[in-house]
């Protein structure tokens, strides 16, 4: 069946807003976002550990909040405005959380860091000087193997605290 | 290489070199890599645990429009196997299939979808035989045949039986005597990428590009199944998404695109779906332990018997290095004076076991710091005191011939006990606390290929200022690239910043054995020392000739060399030497003692821990909510404190996963759980606060005084929540994971008046071969001669 599957895929033209810059795409409509993002506009920043729904690694931000991008398809997101990891620094300034991740060791092989970066991006947008236990609750989703993430929530603190 | 002088950057919390490429997504990783014109790879899978392959038909596959090659095992007929013994894999199997997972055939197609389609179209025809799952069916007579054709009796693997030293005499010498039965059960490493590969074929040439541990074993595994020699591949590790152990052997999908990207002319990529990769797997063997250990009425040890039986899933692995691991290092963390070994690994049908962090030895550690707490609460002795009578002391060696150096074991326990205040802790129902020491290797004394090479070798280029050093060893995200560019900077009076690094690259980099074992750090640091001190030889000479001064007037410091800033005095070097480069390396010391299997468990220098959990454990639920853990760990000296924190707490994490919730079962050949929703594992939310103190002992050999810091702290985290959960409601859960059922079936029992305990009973029969007895070597380490084989 997936061979008849293959000869009709449908495809759209969406226009995406991806860190601010519009892109229009010829896309299969069965793509996911992740897909679309690392495969047809070269953001490989974002990463995924499970294309399912499960590790939080492909988290990137709808509209300032965190998503899952393995789960979501480009044609429900015209008009809407996406970011990765890649809009997080201006230029080549880093932003606030990227220092303190940087300076705090919070990645090790930094497979998890984009997703766990803009998961902490949009708590701290509504909650800007959450506690330990408030991080831990808005990043329950994210696994981490590396850090046991206590260098991740030394380095959300610090960030709140430069940012506040 | 101990050193009194003051560190210029050796010792600092610098963040890592590659920081900022992690921090903005820029790292490349293996799947982030699409040359132009890449074909995706897929490959067909074994449905069955056990089953013979009567035919392949791949015609419906080759015809999808789309598809550029399939091949079946017939294209890549030669066998490997991570270890010289066990060359047991193929990259497709054509014959036989041995676990659920097995690769079969591989398609390259212009899109992934093609090819997964292509991999349904091929038709496999079985011959389905009994699997054999478990220890115990292991040990019996197969019903329908063997799952390999070596190895024996029935589907054992390996068996092993050592003993150093008179252990009857020092059973006889007790006061009393314990037996245990615990079992460990498997896990997998779960790292957060999945394996990816990518491969070219250019001017008949291979190029590589894996999330690989050891860029020199898939180098070694791509020139014997391709037949091609070692000078047409080039491996190159791509940014690393975590390995654990668990991307150290050579895998089938590495090899095959290889081939594909032969056949094909176009670069081939393969990346892992979060099922292969649990299929994938050579995690923590499940262990079965037996251990018999004898005490004086003051808590002294006279002599301990330990048996281990290895679910060793369907291949060899690492396996042989596991079973023997699994008796190594008993002996490191306390004094046994006569000590006996048994071992044995099955095959069963399943995913093969390998290495993860700790390779071996959490599994005995688990068993051994329980067995002990048990002895200690019947003699009635304080189970840290009982330890500590017993902890080994530094510059000795062991029973059987491990030579211990450094050794903070005492100063680790001081710094815990005071933090948790674990001797006036708090009682209340259902409240405890546990303690657990546990010891790693410092990188394996020897290599898994037998030769007389260094172990590591570093290469340091500078021209006109800039340094690069170069070296095979690959950062998995531990921080072997930030290391090795504070070892090089320390010497050359430089920043970490200031040091170009080239590594993981068989074409343009010497060789290092790769990230396994603990061993970048000490032998690659070691051999970056050499290579640095060479090059700071040059360039101070030529300063010193400048200036008319002798070469010990030249302070090398704060980016200068004497008068001259170290771009200066490089042009000057230049001038004088021609060419600058530099080469070091690192060979460990000969310290295997003579005996067959002693080439597991020696290791330049041992790392030790010790950590206290703090639990509540509610009796009704069975639920453990762990408090808080203290781990001080003995890195010899922190070389990056915030490295060693992070590896430290990273272990404890681990472990803390293993010990309560992070199980590999099976159910009819199927992996139980493959995927991270159903496998589970510690989330921000389970993670306590993990306070860790870093202990410095200056080791005589590492560098600067350093050893391990990224496995040894996992391993006292499972007997000490063990402890911590008797201490809590006083019974023993003695095997991992610590579940809420396990807890409340061991309350239960021990309410109807049995023993509250949750446990394996008993150990099988196993046929071990006649013990071969190994005479100790002499004590202290001043008289104890180096060992010769
Ligand atoms: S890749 Fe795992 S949640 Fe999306
Ligand atoms: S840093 Fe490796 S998974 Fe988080």
């Amino acid at each position: 069946m997936k061979q008849e599957v293959l000869r009709e895929v449908q495809r759209v033209v969406l226009n995406l807003d991806v860190n601010g810059e519009r892109a229009e795409l010829l896309l299969p409509v069965h793509k996911t976002l992740l897909e679309v993002l690392r495969e047809d506009m070269q953001l490989t920043g974002t990463k995924h550990g499970c294309e399912l729904g499960e590790c939080g690694t492909c988290t990137v931000l709808v509209d300032g909040r965190p998503e899952l991008s393995c789960l979501l398809l480009p044609i429900q997101l015209e008009g809407r405005a996406i970011t990765t990891v890649e809009g997080l620094a201006s230029g080549s300034e880093l932003h606030p959380l990227q220092q303190a991740f940087a300076e705090t060791g919070a990645a090790q092989c930094g497979y998890c860091t984009p997703g766990i970066l803009l998961a902490a991006k949009s708590l701290l947008e509504s909650n800007a000087r959450p506690s330990r236990d408030e991080i831990r609750e808005a990043l329950a989703g994210n696994l981490c193997r590396c850090t046991g993430y206590a260098k991740i929530l030394d380095a959300i603190e610090l960030a709140a605290g430069r940012m506040a | 290489m101990t050193t009194t002088r003051e560190f210029g950057v050796v010792g600092k919390p610098l963040a890592r070199v590659d920081a900022v490429t992690k921090v903005t997504g820029r790292a490349i990783y293996a799947d982030d890599m699409l040359l132009p014109r890449t074909l995706h790879c897929r490959i067909l899978r074994s449905p069955h645990p056990h089953a013979r392959i009567l035919s392949i038909d791949t015609s419906a596959a080759r015809r999808i429009p789309g598809v550029q090659a399939v091949i079946t095992g017939a294209d890549l007929p030669i066998k490997f196997g991570i270890l010289p013994v066990t060359q047991d894999e193929r990259a497709l199997e054509h014959e036989k299939v041995r676990y659920v997972g097995d690769p079969i055939a591989a398609v390259a197609a212009i899109e992934e979808e093609i090819a997964a389609a292509a991999i349904d179209a091929i038709s496999v025809e079985y011959e389905v035989l009994d699997p054999v799952m478990s220890i115990e069916d292991a040990l019996a007579a197969p019903r329908d045949e063997r799952i390999q054709d070596y190895g024996g009796p029935n589907n054992i693997h390996k068996l092993v039986a050592l003993e150093f030293g008179d252990v009857d005499a020092g059973f006889e010498r007790a006061d009393h005597i314990r037996e245990d039965v615990f079992f460990f059960q498997g896990n997998t490493h779960l790292p957060m990428e999945q394996h990816s590969a990518i491969a070219t074929y250019v001017d008949g040439r291979i190029t590589l590009w894996s999330s690989t541990q050891v860029v020199h074993y898939v180098h070694r595994a791509l020139a014997k199944v391709l037949e091609l020699p070692m000078n047409r591949i080039r491996v190159i590790g791509a940014a690393h998404g975590g390995g654990f152990g668990g991307k150290t052997d050579p895998f089938a999908h590495e090899i095959i695109v290889c081939k594909l990207a032969m056949m094909t002319g176009r670069p081939v990529k393969c990346t892992l779906t979060r099922e292969e990769v649990f299929y994938a797997h050579r995690g923590r063997h499940p262990v079965l332990m037996w251990v018999r250990t004898g005490a004086t009425r003051d808590g002294q040890i006279t002599a301990m018997h330990f048996r281990t039986a290895l679910d060793g899933g369907a291949y060899g692995s690492y396996g042989v290095a596991s079973t023997f691991y699994t008796g190594a290092l008993q002996t490191v963390t306390y004094d046994i004076p006569a000590y006996r070994f048994e071992g044995c690994r099955v095959f069963t049908n399943k995913p093969p076991c390998g290495p993860k962090r700790g390779h071996g030895t959490p599994q005995p550690r688990f068993a051994l710091e329980l067995n002990l707490e048990k002895i200690s609460h019947e003699l009635g002795i304080d189970p840290v005191d009982l330890k500590q009578r017993n902890f080994v002391k530094p510059m000795t060696r062991t029973v059987n011939w491990l030579r211990v150096t450094s050794c903070g074991l005492d100063e680790c326990t001081e710094r815990v006990m005071t933090a948790s205040n674990y001797r006036r802790r708090e009682r209340r129902p259902g409240h405890g606390m546990g303690f657990a020491i546990s010891s790693y290797l410092s990188g394996a004394g020897t290599a898994i290929y037998w030769n007389d090479m260094p172990h590591s070798e570093v290469q340091i280029k500078v021209d006109r200022g800039g340094v690069t050093a170069y070296c095979g060893a690959m950062d998995i995200g531990q921080g072997s690239d930030s290391v090795l560019a504070m070892i090089v900077a320390e010497e050359l009076g430089l920043q970490p910043a200031d040091v170009r690094l080239v590594t993981a690259d068989t074409d343009t980099t010497p060789i290092d054995l790769g990230s396994y074992s603990s061993r970048v750090t000490f032998m690659a640091g070691n051999a970056a020392i050499e290579a640095a001190r060479k090059m700071r030889g040059m360039v101070v000479e030529a300063a010193a000739a400048k200036m008319g001064c002798d070469t010990s007037a030249v302070e090398v410091r704060g980016g200068r060399i004497g008068d001259f800033t170290f771009e200066e005095a490089s042009v000057l070097a230049e001038a004088r030497f021609g060419t600058l480069t530099s080469a070091g390396s690192y060979t460990p010391p000969k310290l295997a003692g003579p005996y067959k299997g002693s080439g597991v468990g020696p290791s330049p220098a041992y790392s030790y821990s010790a950590c206290v959990v703090d639990l509540d454990a509610d009796a009704r639920t069975g639920l453990v909510h762990v408090n808080k853990i203290w781990i001080a760990h003995d890195v010899g000296r922190a070389i990056n404190p915030l490295l060693v924190e992070g590896q430290v707490e990273g272990s404890v994490y681990m472990g803390l996963g293993e010990a309560l919730m992070e199980e590999q079962a099976f159910r009819k050949g199927l992996h139980k759980w493959p995927s991270m929703l159903e496998y589970k594992s510690p989330t921000f939310v389970d993670m306590p606060e993990v306070e860790t103190f870093i202990v410095e002992t200056d080791d005589p050999e590492g560098p600067y005084g350093a050893k391990e810091a990224g496995q040894g702290p996992l391993l006292p985290v499972p007997p000490a929540v063990c402890s911590a959960v008797y201490d809590a409601l006083g019974v023993w859960i003695d095997e991992v994971p610590v579940t809420p059922e396990k807890i409340v079936e061991a309350l239960r029992r021990k309410e109807k008046g049995e023993p509250g305990r949750f446990g394996p009973t008993r150990f099988p029969a196993i046929p071990y071969p006649p013990t071969i007895k190994v005479e100790p070597p002499p004590r202290d380490l001043p008289s104890a001669a180096p060992a010769a084989i």
